[in-house]
């Protein structure tokens, strides 16, 4: 079911360093983010997680020194937040095809391609619907869909699940990780758990100028059974790890 | 449900009318009654139906350039940062000047025609149209201008498909206002000087003590002004279509 045309790119931060209101939020970071797999970021509340996915996304309010540099050069990202951000004037259907909308590419393929996406995810009965005809969990599926409409070979994903119930977060984990199978998705969130069972990776920020800590070596396939054995035992030690860091940074 | 609301408002306020006669005792060259001034209108309509064309040209010439004028302003802000910081003052000052005092110097420069009224009912729908407008815009998600960002939007593409949507509703409410007062733009232009219109025939039916055609006239104006402010409403109800009006507090809870 995975959608990917472009092969996928691996980004590079070196020596990275940004001041928030004259606090150090990055001082000298190197991290690579590797290419084709679902690299997750967990951490406290303002330890630059977003801020992270703001400087790839080349954000104009943020400054920063260093280096970052995507390989292939110059990629393009697709975005997705912890709000769905669907137009409330537009269908589900028309959402889903914003990208190509806002640049003037609608064509016969892509509304096509965006019917064949919303088929996939289950929503095929609501294209025509506008986003206050649906639930929590289709809209952040339609905003899922809008971000793999963009045909992007990076993923920045803020959250994205962070506002919806325990079942509904499950399942759309699930449609993710099928749907991401083979791209750079890079994936900020404050889950424990959604970090065992989405990533190839995981990333930990902790402490302001924040420290790293990558976890690379994760067993099984994703998505990780939540009561697998292995998740059970790798979340109970992620959960010691990050109360360990909160109780230290305090 | 909601026609016979007004169908009921618009009998009682007819039997309050008719009820200040009665008890104030006025005489007719003062209050007419609801019945006279009916008959006022079904006997002279062929003289007053010129003078609501004139009017009603005026008042929608009016809205139409003042909103194009008021939307464009509020455009080239939401552009140029450089252009509002030199525009915003001229805003202020359209509004600080009272405008009913320039309708003697808008027929002087434009003459007893068409022009200064339209010109009056322009500068005083002005303000309200650039500010709602101006200030919708403003009011567009950061998140949402970030995603379109990154999906490589156009200008002109992402002002059609976000930032004036979000803006209609505040738009909407500056047209309201704007459709409620530009008929006061046109009849204190006509008051000042004219030669036709529903100002004109007042003050001409006033001077000739036909206090009935004077009452006339204004009856037809407010008519005229509802009649032109419901359908503004219903157009931009339409428009709004994604967003019911909901009320704040439910009526059962008080």
């Amino acid at each position: 079911m995975a959608v990917s045309i472009l092969p996928p790119a691996s980004v590079r931060l070196t020596d990275v360093s940004v001041d928030y209101s004259g606090n150090p939020l990055f001082d000298n970071l190197n991290l690579t983010i590797a290419a084709g797999k679902t690299t997750c970021i967990l951490g406290p509340s303002g330890c630059g997680k977003s801020t992270l996915l703001k400087l790839i996304a080349s954000n104009p309010d943020i400054e920063y020194s260093g280096t970052i540099t995507f390989s292939p050069p110059d990629q393009e990202v697709s975005w997705m937040g912890q709000n769905d951000l669907l137009l409330p004037w537009m269908t589900l259907h028309d959402n889903v095809m914003l990208g190509a909308r806002l640049r003037g590419e609608v064509s016969r393929s892509t509304e096509e391609k965006a019917s064949v996406l919303l088929r996939s995810a289950g929503l095929a009965k609501y294209e025509l619907a506008l986003p206050a005809q649906l639930s929590g969990g289709m809209r952040q599926r339609g905003a899922l869909l809008r971000t793999l409409m963009e045909e992007r070979s990076l993923l920045l994903m803020d959250e994205p699940f962070s506002a919806l119930d325990a079942l509904t977060r499950l399942k759309l984990q699930d449609l993710t990780v099928s749907m991401t199978r083979d791209k750079t998705v890079l994936l900020v969130t404050h889950d424990p758990l959604e970090a065992l069972r989405m990533g190839n990776e995981i990333i930990i920020f902790s402490g302001t100028p924040a420290d790293v800590e990558i976890i690379s070596d994760l067993p099984g396939k994703v998505p990780r059974h939540a009561a697998a054995p292995d998740t059970a035992r790798l979340h109970d030690s992620l959960l010691r790890k990050l109360m360990r860091e909160n109780h230290e940074s305090r | 449900m909601k026609a016979g609301r007004i169908i009921t408002l618009a009998i009682m306020l007819l039997l309050v009318w008719q009820l200040i006669v009665l008890i104030s005792g006025a005489p007719p060259y003062i209050l007419p009654g609801p019945w006279p001034v009916a008959l006022a209108i079904i006997h002279n309509w062929q003289e007053l139906w010129p003078h609501l064309q004139t009017t009603l040209v005026e008042i929608l010439l009016g809205l139409l350039i003042g909103s194009l004028l008021g939307g464009s302003s509020a455009l080239l802000m939401t552009l140029s940062p450089l252009l509002k910081r030199w525009l915003l003052p001229v805003l202020v000052i359209s509004q600080a000047i009272p405008v009913f005092a320039l309708a003697p110097v808008l027929v002087l420069w434009l003459g007893y025609g068409l022009a200064s009224k339209v010109a009056m009912a322009v500068l005083i729908i002005y303000f309200p149209v650039t500010s709602s407008f101006y200030y919708g815009m403003q009011r567009t998600d950061r998140d949402l201008l970030e995603l379109a960002r990154i999906m490589g939007a156009t200008t002109p593409r992402l002002f059609r498909y976000i930032i004036i949507p979000t803006a209609l509703p505040s738009l909407g409410s500056g047209l309201r206002v704007a459709t409620a007062v530009a008929p006061i733009g046109a009849v204190v232009g006509e008051w000042v000087g004219s030669s036709s219109g529903l100002g004109y025939y007042m003050l001409y039916a006033n001077a000739r003590m036909q206090i009935d055609n004077m009452f006339a006239a204004l009856a037809i104006l407010a008519l005229t002004s509802l009649s032109l402010y419901f359908c503004i409403d219903a157009l931009i109800t339409k428009l709004h279509f994604w967003e019911s009006p909901k009320e704040l507090i439910h009526e059962k809870t008080y």
